[in-house]
């Protein structure tokens, strides 16, 4: 049972219940990108509002389970404010999280709560979802972004 | 053939291996059962025993093994087929119930339709049956039309139009557990001249199937959720609508005569089974359906309905579930989801507790659709499943209560 409240943290819980930026981004130059887990149905769309190199914001929607809802709401929070190559640094930090359980020096903040899910290897693209779909947003690419 | 016992849930646990296992150190709590069964020991036998002893192809050799070889395969095919209540040469080994409808589509279905004809299908279909539809309607330029579903999971009423030239329904839907009245259908097909196709394949495992009884022209169904090995399958097809069909795959076994310039075919069944066949798989499945024969079917069907309703009235008195399917006749599947709790998150912390459940659209996303639901939880039974196991299930998913609450 230790391994399930290791997954469930309570800030997965809290931000699966009450998702922070969970709104369309209604800027006329804002982007997004869809993405989609085929292995459970979850669907998120991504919406990003850049200056130049920085995020300026970030949002989400969709539905999904509780993983994907709280990492996406998670990546959010972490990721305003920030440049391309810093938000680059972070997601290839947090993917090795979740899928290898080992940390870098790059310091991950409240994301590191989702490191419980490397050890449920079935659940690991519920919570890169939103990172792949953030790409896809920020490449302006149009094709929906999968886990598969 | 052993004889008929009398049928006890604990005592057929027993054949099957398996559910004597432990995940995450608790017993094993097996309700993925819709998605493939368990195996018991006389399959797992029959599948050694042939690999061990008597390995050969068939129908190709004069020597000793190829003899036993084919024995055995025409053997399976041959109680197979009676166990069905169909002729020998009405039983076409398949690699499932998929590869089943799929050659009825293509050999039979696809050179019969053209533009300004129907296929009619429902709108509970498995993935499985309904694709094959949309090739050879892209194919041929018939449309391809779906009875409704009610409310409660059931089929609203089944209309056919003047140019329905083909029906395909399921018998048992894998994701709502409805029973539909497929006996009914058939018969009002066959008034109007239409070939019908019954996918079988949750059905099989929740009682005995007989084709003459349903009335229907094709019967498709899959070892594997019939308590046998995966890779083989069957479709039963009557024979007077067989001798008319031509082959889908051509190869080996599948001919009579071959020239460089052109082929005869071989007569049914053979003219559907191109190809060195899955035998060790044809052997499983035979020794499945034996044990399905020596089973009291109707006593097992009693205990799973049973079953089904305990459970079914355990997981409505969870706060927040709402159960997906609710027709008047059901057969091993109880879908559901919870409200604040995603079904995969379900699925997750029921694993933990050892009970193994399918979560997801189970390849029908038009059901989820009509629903409006991303996803379900299911819970599926056999008749080698407990009260005990759908107390777990209820245990299991208090506990997700407590944590989504
Ligand atoms: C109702 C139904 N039809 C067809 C199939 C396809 O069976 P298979 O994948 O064994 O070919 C399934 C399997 O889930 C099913 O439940």
């Amino acid at each position: 049972m230790s391994d399930l409240r290791e997954l469930y943290q309570e800030v997965i819980l809290d931000h699966n219940k009450s998702p922070r930026n969970c709104r369309v981004l209604d800027e006329p130059d804002a982007r997004h990108a869809e993405g989609y887990n085929p292995l459970c149905g979850d669907r998120l769309t991504v919406y990003v509002g850049t200056d130049g190199d920085v995020l300026r914001d970030v949002s989400f929607t969709g539905e999904g389970c509780a993983i994907s809802q709280a990492s996406a709401s998670l990546m959010t929070e972490a990721l305003k404010g920030l440049t391309r190559a810093e938000i680059e640094k972070l997601k290839d930090a947090f993917i090795k999280l979740v899928t290898t359980g080992e940390t870098t020096n790059v310091d991950l903040g409240k994301l590191r709560v989702l490191g419980g899910v490397h050890d449920f290897p079935m659940r690991v693209k519920c919570a890169t979802l939103a990172w792949h779909t953030l790409n896809a947003a920020l490449n302006n690419d149009r094709n929906t972004a999968t886990t598969e | 053939m052993t004889q008929t016992r009398t049928f006890d849930p604990t005592q057929v646990r027993a054949d099957f291996p398996i559910l004597a296992t432990n995940v995450w150190c608790k017993p094993l709590v097996y309700l993925d059962n819709a998605a493939t069964a368990q195996k018991p020991e006389a399959v797992l036998q029959a599948i050694d025993r042939y690999y061990r002893e008597q390995n050969s192809n068939v129908h190709r050799g004069v020597h000793f093994l190829s003899a036993q070889a084919t024995r055995e395969y025409e053997g399976a095919r041959e109680r197979i087929a009676a166990y069905f209540g169909a002729e020998r040469d009405e039983m076409i080994f398949t690699s499932g119930a998929t590869a089943s409808i799929n050659l009825v589509a293509q050999a039979f279905v696809r050179p019969r339709v053209g533009p300004g004809d129907e296929i009619l299908i429902t709108g509970m279909e498995h993935h499985s049956n309904i694709v094959p539809w949309q090739l050879v309607c892209e194919q041929t330029g018939a449309s391809l039309r779906a009875i409704g579903l009610t409310d409660s999971g059931e089929l609203e009423e089944f209309t056919f139009a003047a140019n329905t030239k083909f029906v395909a329904l399921v018998h048992t839907s894998n994701a709502l557990g409805t029973v539909n009245p497929v006996a009914s259908i058939c018969a009002r097909a066959r008034e109007r001249g239409i070939p019908t196709l019954i996918d079988g394949a949750q059905a099989v495992p929740h009682g005995r199937v007989d084709v003459r009884e349903l009335g229907c022209d094709f019967f498709a169904f899959s070892g594997h959720k019939a308590f046998g090995p995966t890779g083989i399958g069957g479709l039963v097809g009557r024979s007077t609508v067989l001798k008319d069909m031509g082959p889908w795959q051509g190869g080996g076994e599948m001919i009579r005569l071959v020239t460089l310039e052109k082929s005869e075919y071989a007569a049914p069944p053979a003219r559907f089974e191109a190809g060195t066949p899955n035998i060790a798989g044809a052997v499983g499945l035979g020794a499945a359906i034996d044990y399905l024969d020596a089973l009291d079917l109707d006593a097992a069907a009693a205990h799973e309905r049973d079953l089904l309703a305990y459970a079914t009235d355990a997981v409505k008195a969870i706060e927040g579930v709402r159960v997906i399917g609710e027709a008047a006749h059901k057969a091993g599947v109880l879908s559901f989801v919870m409200e604040g709790a995603h079904p995969h998150d379900i699925g997750t912390i029921l694993d933990q507790e050892g009970v193994a459940i399918r979560t997801g659209h189970h390849c029908a996303q038009p059901v989820m659709a009509r629903y409006r639901v991303p996803a379900t939880a299911r819970a599926s039974f056999a008749f080698y499943n407990t009260r005990e196991d759908a107390d777990a299930l209820a245990a299991g998913l208090h506990r997700v209560r407590e944590l989504f609450n």
